[in-house]
């Protein structure tokens, strides 16, 4: 193990240590803290400038919360989130384990050009995209709608869900699949009933990844919307930035707000979340 | 699609069914079928286009087009060229169908980006990006070496750590830019108890750029470290104990025996590393819109949207042009990427 185990250091470093450890964490989350400070407190405290002082009328609890709840175009904006991530999550993983079954199982001409395609996709800047994407959303009726943003994003991320899929694939056992063939089982079939049920710690991965990324996306959000009707949260805190000027107190909350389903999510699938980050940080 | 190779050997005295054979072969094709078509539409082909549109100058729209009434004076031609005029005109009527406004300018567009003081700022600042983005791999490595020890409540330490990359870059940036307020900012706060003078990061144009990738640093350290404690896991112990009895120890250790073991974690944070910096969008219009000035932090993902869709008209052959230098930037990244893999691939 590297660093040396701390247990194998005096005692004096070892306090230390375990004294550095909380200090540093503290340090490193302090922007997360003061957005947390923040919405807690009144906001007469900002008219006052009293940014990071006590609170002078004591701690308000959830009532930012629940003031960016009821008086502010909030859970439309994070409805639409939630009616464009999940959609897109189901569907370009589903895409990709067709793809990755494909490219991981079969060798054929092609194979490994029709792989490069989709990585490099998935690399590319999203500007070079922008404006064909935009016309084409708007040619087909779906500019501004919910639609549009979960089409084009399933489309993007089939790029590093092929990668994924097809990597996690190869590293199968291939004896299964050939015994599957000798007992002539159809290759839909092996796709369905061998294969798949093994994907699963891969399925739950890139859900998980797919998720957080579009739940967090803004600039195709800013590209292809522009109402309230069918904007995500991501860019609708930014109108919010306008209705909300300088209130800080509300502002903080609805970022903390908008912020929690893909921490949610991180902490509830945190092995398969790593898991999918880190696919190939290990040889 | 002739040649195919099956996985399952064909014996001679075992013939296969026809029908298995080119089951096998149809195959996978039909699997990778939606999902080429889907990223054909919005991937690939666009990519063509916008090569095509940065010859062109367009706004963006479609007007109707229009023919000649049957019996007028008018011909089609003629009714086609007067363009939007020809709805004023005498003996021309709209056919229903709309087309493309743009005008072909050939490489205009690429020669005013070399006259334009807006797109080398952006380029400017998309260098000092690429960078200064580079320092989240040796913070990502410090950190992970500092948590990759047992200790109680390590786990949730490590997740703690990694907590700022599962943040929207929008919220990131918003927290930032609340942190560099110029007078209550808890930045100034701080630097005041130390008697510095208060400063307006965001606003000054010295600061701005920087002030930004501070901000992005801050999740980027997070991924790389985690790429870090997940390569530390797979450091082979017995070649530590082995370089440790050789008395290795400390930056030696390090630099010798564990940094090559780390190479693949290397290889993926200078890959994720590139491509955000290159992507630094969401940051720069959350913090400073561009600004301060005229465009002082801006890069060319945020030149091109602004330029593409500004509210002055939108400019999309211009826009296309600036996407397709970015684009061959990053392609030279995507080249090397894919040469590593396809050698992989091979050895």
């Amino acid at each position: 193990m590297f660093p040396r185990p701390i247990e194998q250091y005096g005692q004096g470093t070892r306090v230390a240590y375990n004294a550095v450890l909380p200090l540093a964490l503290l340090v490193w989350l302090i922007p997360l803290l003061a957005v947390i400070w923040f919405s807690i407190k009144p906001g007469e405290d900002f008219t006052t400038g009293n940014y990071w002082g006590w609170p002078e009328n004591g701690f308000q609890g959830i009532t930012n919360y629940m003031t960016v709840f009821t008086q502010s175009a909030m859970p439309q904006y994070l409805w639409n989130s939630v009616i464009i991530t999940v959609p897109t999550m189901f569907g370009a993983v589903a895409l990709s384990c067709m793809t990755g079954f494909a490219l991981g199982v079969y060798r054929f001409k092609g194979n490994l050009l029709i792989f490069f395609m989709f990585v490099a996709g998935n690399f590319v800047p999203f500007q070079i995209l922008m404006v064909p994407v935009r016309d084409l959303t708007d040619q087909m009726g779906l500019y501004d709608t919910r639609l549009g943003l979960i089409l084009f994003h399933v489309a993007f991320q089939t790029g590093f869900c092929t990668l994924f899929m097809r990597n996690f694939i190869r590293a199968l056992p291939r004896a299964l699949i050939e015994a599957a063939r000798v007992e002539g089982i159809s290759e839909w079939r092996i796709f369905w009933f061998v294969v798949l049920p093994l994907m699963k710690p891969a399925i739950a991965a890139l859900c998980v990844l797919i998720f957080t990324f579009i739940w967090n996306d803004f600039f195709w959000a800013v590209v292809l919307t522009q109402s309230p009707e069918s904007q995500p949260v991501t860019a609708g805190i930014t109108a919010f930035n306008g209705q909300y000027r300088a209130m800080y107190h509300l502002m903080s909350a609805g970022s903390i707000v908008a912020a929690i389903p893909p921490v949610a999510m991180f902490f509830l699938m945190q092995k398969h979340f790593i898991a999918g980050l880190t696919l190939g940080a290990v040889k | 699609m002739a040649s195919v190779t099956t996985d399952t050997p064909i014996h001679s005295n075992d013939p296969a069914p026809r029908a298995k054979i080119s089951q096998q072969a149809i195959a996978p094709w039909l699997f990778l079928l939606p999902a080429f078509i889907f990223f054909a539409v919005y991937v690939i082909i666009p990519i063509f286009q916008s090569f095509y549109i940065s010859a062109y100058e367009w706004n963006g729209l479609y007007s109707p087009e229009y023919r000649a009434v049957a019996g007028s004076e008018m011909t089609d031609l003629e009714c086609t060229e007067l363009g939007n005029r020809a709805a004023r005109t005498e003996g021309c009527e709209p056919t229903g169908e709309n087309v493309w406004t743009g005008e072909y300018v050939g490489f205009e567009n690429y020669r005013n980006l070399w006259s334009d003081p807006f797109f080398w700022t952006s380029l400017k600042n998309n260098v000092i990006w690429l960078l200064l983005y580079f320092l989240a791999i040796p913070g990502g490595l410090f950190i992970s070496l500092f948590l990759n020890q047992k200790v109680f409540g390590m786990r949730l330490y490590k997740s703690l750590f990694f907590f700022p990359f599962v943040l929207s870059q929008v919220v990131v940036g918003l927290v930032f830019s609340w942190f560099y307020l110029p007078n209550e900012g808890l930045l100034n706060e701080v630097l005041s108890w130390f008697g510095g003078p208060r400063t307006n990061i965001l606003g000054s144009n010295d600061y701005a750029t920087y002030g930004i990738i501070a901000a992005g640093l801050w999740p980027q350290t997070a991924y790389c470290m985690i790429l870090y404690l997940t390569g530390l896991n797979a450091v082979d112990p017995e070649q530590i104990e082995a370089a440790r009895l050789d008395g290795a120890k400390g930056p030696k250790m390090l630099w010798y025996v564990v940094l090559p073991q780390l190479w693949p974690a290397t290889f993926i944070a200078i890959v994720v590393t590139v491509i955000g910096a290159l992507r630094s969008f969401d940051l720069i219009t959350i913090m400073t819109n561009g600004g301060p000035g005229f465009y002082n932090t801006s890069v060319l993902a945020f030149y091109m949207y602004d330029v593409a869709l500004s509210e002055f008209g939108f400019r999309m052959g211009y826009g296309s042009a600036i996407a397709v230098i970015l684009f061959l930037i990053m392609m030279v990244y995507i080249a090397g990427f894919l040469w590593k893999m396809w050698r992989d691939e091979k050895g």
